[in-house]
């Protein structure tokens, strides 16, 4: 996420890490290159300024220059100016009082809505509340369907008029269909439309009256340019959002929007999109997409996504064997897929510290495509192959790459690491090894 | 950036005399710049002109091809849709109203098949049938994503053997609301298919497409079309010198 800004900034700010003193100058320099960091991944002007004021304010007082590590100290200022940058700590979904709760979605064209409407809805089914879903764009070919079918993967029902009544009237009918039904959440959607659409803004403001939204979530293209706050600014003057939700956070998206928002509007993110599955909707926070960026990983939402994705027993026997050195062929495939169940390689390696961002990445290109081939591999080993590769010779290498569609120099590539990465176990297993083998029990245990 | 430069010269020998002087040189530079990468569509005039349409979720793709189809037919031509977007909900629903509207075929699979497979039978579809235009619709990807960008080459390969030649268009439908963005997506989009030209779309907000100045720098990536709104006629030829002026305005 944002790898082009994180490695910007990670490079101003390395150059102050370590530093036993520091000058005004080294952190007026440092701050330049922030700056134009910012500024390059379409960060709203106004708010660059105003950021790299508050940072220099707080980074050149006595206390920073003075103390023992100063550039760390500048560094534990730019997290913490960036995590309020972007709202400080998670922002929840405010549902209180009287139910049905109402959640309307709304944005322009393509942003996403249709699709994390259905995400919202099945996260919200997943903690045990009854959402019913609404389709009120009226105006997309097939919208009406798409949600439908949405609904039907995701087992929400979904409330409909087809496409010749007011999206006002839709709405209303749906509250009053949630009522009857006992539904206690409704998350309307409504058909994308341009901020300067005068009269399809006005429709937005009668569902708002007629329904009461407790949420109004802006849904905002994380790839939008410097358009984001002007379309953000303009939905909030007619609306009264009360968040956004980013999405296409999967992408190379440059991290202006997601930086500038709140900023600028004074709403917080609450969730963000990183993906085309109806599960790739996560709460957004702060602190965390922080660290992210400044190269300091996010172990928090990795255990999450483990934690999620891994059977637990499963991951109990597997920290035993790892602990013993005593896996084979069988357990690397099943412990990849394990990994693969938590998300995209990509997604998972910027969370661990200190992978993220500046270069490393880049160099640890890890393909999914090379994932599937080492599957293949390991699938067309014999059983016994798999419990005993050491007798994996010359004729069997040939059959399994013969068999799985590869090279030979493949097969024998997935031999060597499986050997490393047993080895690397073995080490493990040393006393010096406690802490990291801990660490990483823990990451499947906990 | 070769704007800028072509600016300072100018400013230096031409010496404007206001701020309105030196936009308009601007405008003239941004103008002169996006001249030759602004063609008309292609077209195989004694035979079937084969489009593929692509670019990132949301951009715009299907209601392109709804507004071309309109183009095509009020010309009298025989247009047939091939909709491989078999992964995102409805898309194929949504490709049928736009045939419907326009008096296009469409032709599909059930939701999930495989879209190289629904490619190729489109364009045999297209073959066999006589059709004047053939455009096939695919699903919203990033462009980061390596292995939907493989299946994109792969649904470009079986459309170029069947038809046993290059296709006359391939058009990455592009977001002007986009930021910088999307010179990462003519990059990409272009090492997985030969990107022929461009579609910006919703130049109706307010966002200009300025991108566009730095993919025709950089990439020299044909413009060809913009869309401006949803109806069916919301769709123009692109005009560097009225999208210099916008950009500017
Ligand atoms: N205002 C405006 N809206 C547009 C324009 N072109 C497309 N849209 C709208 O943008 C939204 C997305 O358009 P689609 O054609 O479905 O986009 P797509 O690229 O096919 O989307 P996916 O297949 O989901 O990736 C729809 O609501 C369209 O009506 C345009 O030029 N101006
Ligand atoms: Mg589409």
């Amino acid at each position: 996420m944002f790898s082009n800004l994180a490695e910007k900034l990670q490079t101003a700010l390395g150059k102050l890490r370590g530093r036993g003193k520091l000058s005004e100058k080294d952190v007026d320099e440092a701050l330049r290159e922030v700056r134009l960091a910012l500024l390059e991944a379409d960060v709203n002007f106004r708010v660059v300024k105003d950021f790299v004021a508050r940072v220099k304010e707080r980074a050149v007082g006595e206390e920073v220059m003075q103390s023992l590590t100063p550039g760390q100290q500048v560094i534990k200022i730019v997290h913490e100016e960036l995590t309020e940058l972007m709202g400080g700590s998670h922002a929840r979904l405010q549902l209180t009082g009287r139910t049905p709760h109402v959640i309307m979605m709304v944005g322009l064209q393509g942003a996403g809505k249709t699709t994390s409407a259905g995400k919202l809805a099945g996260l919200l089914r997943r903690q045990g509340h009854r959402p019913l879903l609404v389709a009120a764009d009226v105006y997309r070919p097939a919208a009406v369907k798409q949600l439908q079918v949405l609904g039907e993967q995701l087992n929400v029902p979904v409330f409909s008029l087809g496409d010749k009544h007011d999206p006002v009237d839709i709405a209303g009918a749906a509250v009053s269909h949630a009522r009857a039904y006992g539904n206690d959440i409704v998350i309307i959607d409504t058909a994308g439309r341009l901020h300067i659409d005068d009269e399809l803004m006005e429709e937005l403001e009668r569902i708002a009256a007629d329904v009461e939204p407790k949420e109004t979530l802006l849904v905002l293209d994380a790839m939008t340019g410097q358009e984001a706050v002007n379309v953000a600014e303009r939905f909030n003057e007619r609306l009264e959002l009360t968040g956004f939700i980013m999405t296409k956070m999967d992408g190379d998206a440059r991290g202006g929007a997601a930086l500038s928002v709140k900023a600028v509007v004074g709403k917080p993110i609450k969730f963000v999109g990183v993906g085309e599955k109806l599960d790739a909707l996560e709460p957004f926070h702060p602190e965390r997409m922080s660290s992210r960026i400044l190269g300091m990983g996010d172990v928090l939402t990795l255990i999450e996504k483990a934690q999620a994705a891994v059977d637990q027993e499963a991951a109990r026997k597997m920290a035993e064997k790892l602990r013993t050195a005593d896996f084979t062929f069988d357990d690397f495939l099943e412990q990849m897929q394990q990994v693969r169940k938590m998300g995209p390689l990509d997604q998972l390696l910027g969370m661990i510290p200190g992978l993220s961002g500046a270069g490393q990445l880049k160099g640890l290109q890890v393909d999914e495509k090379e994932l599937v081939k080492m599957e293949a591999i390991i699938r067309s080993m014999t059983p016994e192959e798999r419990a005993n590769p050491s007798i994996i010779k010359g004729s069997r290498r040939r059959r399994i790459a013969r068999g799985s569609g590869t090279k030979v120099q493949d097969v024998n590539r997935l031999l060597k690491q499986f050997e490393q990465t047993k080895t690397l176990f073995k080490q493990l297993g040393g006393k010096g090894g406690r802490r990291a083998r801990g660490m990483f029990a823990r990451l499947f245990q906990s | 950036m070769r704007i800028i430069d072509g600016l300072r010269e100018r400013v230096k020998e031409e010496k404007p005399a206001d701020e309105e002087a030196v936009k308009r040189l601007l405008r003239e530079e941004i103008a002169a710049l996006l001249r030759p990468v602004a063609s008309p569509l292609a077209q195989n005039r004694d035979g079937l002109t084969a489009m593929l349409i692509v670019g990132v979720n949301g951009a715009g793709k299907t209601t392109t091809i709804g507004k071309l189809a309109h183009r095509f037919r009020s010309q009298g031509k025989k247009v047939i849709i091939g909709a491989a977007d078999t992964f995102r909900a409805a898309a194929i629903e949504q490709l049928q109203v736009w045939g419907d509207r326009t008096g296009a075929t469409v032709i599909a699979q059930q939701a999930g098949a495989d879209p190289a497979a629904v490619a190729f039978d489109a364009a045999q579809a297209a073959q066999a049938r006589g059709a004047d235009v053939l455009m096939v619709d695919t699903a919203g990807r990033l462009q980061t994503r390596s292995n939907l960008m493989e299946e994109l080459s792969k649904v470009h390969r079986v459309l170029v053997n069947q038809l046993g030649r290059p296709l006359d268009e391939v058009l990455l439908v592009l977001d002007a609301t986009t930021g910088q963005n999307g010179l990462s997506q003519a990059r990409l989009f272009r090492e997985a298919v030969p990107v022929s030209g461009i579609a910006l779309t919703k130049l109706d907000g307010t966002a200009k497409g300025g991108v566009i100045v730095a993919i025709a720098e950089e990439l020299k990536v044909p413009v060809k079309l913009v869309g401006v709104g949803e109806q069916v006629d919301d769709l123009q030829d692109f005009d560097p010198e009225a999208f210099a002026e916008a950009l500017l305005a």
